[in-house]
């Protein structure tokens, strides 16, 4: 492992981004448009705004880090560049590390952005910190890309990819608690939510919108940061030096 | 050939891709500081061979050693520059981007960028987005990377495929410097004339090695004028 090779990755990574200007303005408009979106459907009902207004800023970076970590690593397989890099004297989880500082970078701009938008202009509320909700947000954004990450070794197309979006990560953050509150499902979809990862990057968020105590947020942290790491984990062993 | 003096050493290779016994047991040596032509018609295993010199191929049985060592071993990746087929250099990247990015990874002097474009003639380009380079272009950008390293064994894949001919006469003419120099280059390619360009060559079919030596040799052995006709007489005899 080397910081020369991690470090040389984000840039590398970075760099990427920042010629595709279309998908940057996409990764940092569409979240605070979303945002407001919401809230003018819930002008009648304010309350709901208030308990997901908070949560939305933290959970948008999990789904945009998803798509875009899960195409940018089909494309490194597809090019021919990963099968390069694997030949070369980088290890794999400086790979993995570019990649995730890149990408949290990404997400606390994108964080940000949205957290200005969301606290400043549409009066999102939370009783906890708003940096709470931008680091949790980060967090997030590094979840999604982990996930991603480990996914892309199963999709051989671009298309494929694309689809892993609405198969593994919408049906966790539909029962993540932010649509129904968890203690209101089924009892058995209750200890399937309770095993999935987004649900305790929800109540964390949750937690920290209602201001509740530290050990609990810590606890729910402590679960997230423990998935980014497995599902990274998960992800290096995908990354193969001979290949069949 | 003098076996201490071998870079590659391959006894009894067997290798199965998707199914099919590509390699059905291959034995070969290359020889050190040579520039060793890989020839054969498509098909016939050339850059299987070569992915398992490289030790990015998974392989049945057999013996593979490189520059001493078993081939994948992690500290040849250092030593070992391997160019594939399909240029693999972003494309969102511009050429000096991308020189840049390889060159942290081995740990290549920023120097070596621009002289390792110019060696491809990519100099002028440097600042070009890959993805608007022309296809024999772009396949430079990927032979410039794996010059960076300066490593002692280069193994290109049809690196001359979509190159001007004065390019790829320029091209050889790096090849045999960077030999001169002491490194040792596997050079594959299914063009006959690029075979009299090298100083060894080994001719491949059905995943064999049918015949070995100089061009010179082929020719003699053979009876022939042109390696085309040297190459159609070693493949009836086998």
């Amino acid at each position: 492992m080397s910081v020369t090779g991690t470090l040389a990755t984000t840039e590398r990574v970075l760099r990427q981004l920042r010629r595709d200007r279309r998908t940057l303005a996409l990764v940092f408009l569409v979240a605070p448009l979303l945002l407001a979106l919401l809230k003018a459907m819930f002008d009648g009902e304010p309350a709901v705004f208030d308990r997901i207004g908070a949560p939305l800023i933290g959970t948008f970076p999990l789904i945009m880090m998803f798509v875009i970590t899960s195409i940018a690593m089909l494309r490194e397989r597809t090019s021919g560049t990963l099968e390069r890099l694997m030949s070369l004297p980088l290890a794999k989880l400086d790979l993995l590390l570019g990649y995730a500082l890149a990408f949290a970078v990404l997400a606390a701009l994108q964080g940000s952005i949205t957290g200005a938008v969301g606290f400043g202009l549409l009066g999102v509320s939370a009783a906890g910190a708003a940096w709470a909700v931008i680091l949790l947000a980060i967090a997030n954004a590094l979840l999604g890309m982990a996930l991603g990450l480990f996914l892309s070794a199963f999709a051989s197309s671009e298309f494929q990819a694309v689809q892993f979006l609405p198969a593994f990560l919408l049906p966790q953050i539909l029962l993540s608690g932010l649509v129904v509150p968890r203690g209101r499902l089924p009892h058995w979809l209750g200890l399937v939510a309770d095993v999935l990862p987004v649900s305790y990057a929800y109540d964390a968020l949750a937690r920290v919108t209602a201001g509740a105590d530290g050990t609990r947020l810590w606890a729910d942290a402590a679960v997230v940061v423990g998935a980014i790491v497995l599902a990274l984990v998960l992800g290096a062993t995908t990354l193969r030096r001979r290949t069949p | 050939m003098d076996g201490a003096r071998a870079t590659i050493e391959v006894r009894d290779l067997v290798v199965r891709r998707g199914g099919r016994l590509v390699l059905p047991g291959i034995s070969l040596s290359v020889g050190t500081g040579r520039v060793t032509g890989l020839l054969g018609p498509s098909g016939s295993g050339k850059t299987t061979l070569l992915r398992a010199i490289v030790g990015v191929q998974v392989v049945e049985s057999g013996d593979l050693r490189v520059l001493g060592e078993p081939a994948g071993t992690p500290a040849l990746r250092e030593r070992v520059a391997y160019v594939t087929q399909s240029p693999s250099v972003y494309r969102d990247l511009t050429v000096a981007e991308n020189l840049r990015y390889f060159a942290r990874v081995v740990g290549a002097p920023a120097e070596r960028i621009e002289e390792a474009a110019g060696v491809v003639g990519l100099g002028s380009q440097l600042r070009q987005v890959a993805g608007t380079l022309s296809g024999g272009e772009l396949g430079r950008a990927s032979l410039a990377a794996a010059l960076l390293a300066r490593p002692a064994l280069l193994v290109l894949d049809e690196p001359t495929v979509g190159v001007d001919p004065i390019l790829r006469r320029d091209l050889w003419q790096t090849f045999h410097r960077l030999a001169a120099a002491g490194a040792t280059l596997v050079v594959s390619s299914h063009v006959m004339d690029e075979a009299a360009r090298c100083d060894e060559i080994l001719l491949m079919r059905g995943g064999r090695v049918i015949a070995a030596g100089t061009p010179h040799e082929l020719l003699r052995r053979t009876g022939t004028a042109q390696l085309e006709d040297a190459f159609v007489a070693l493949a009836e005899e086998t």
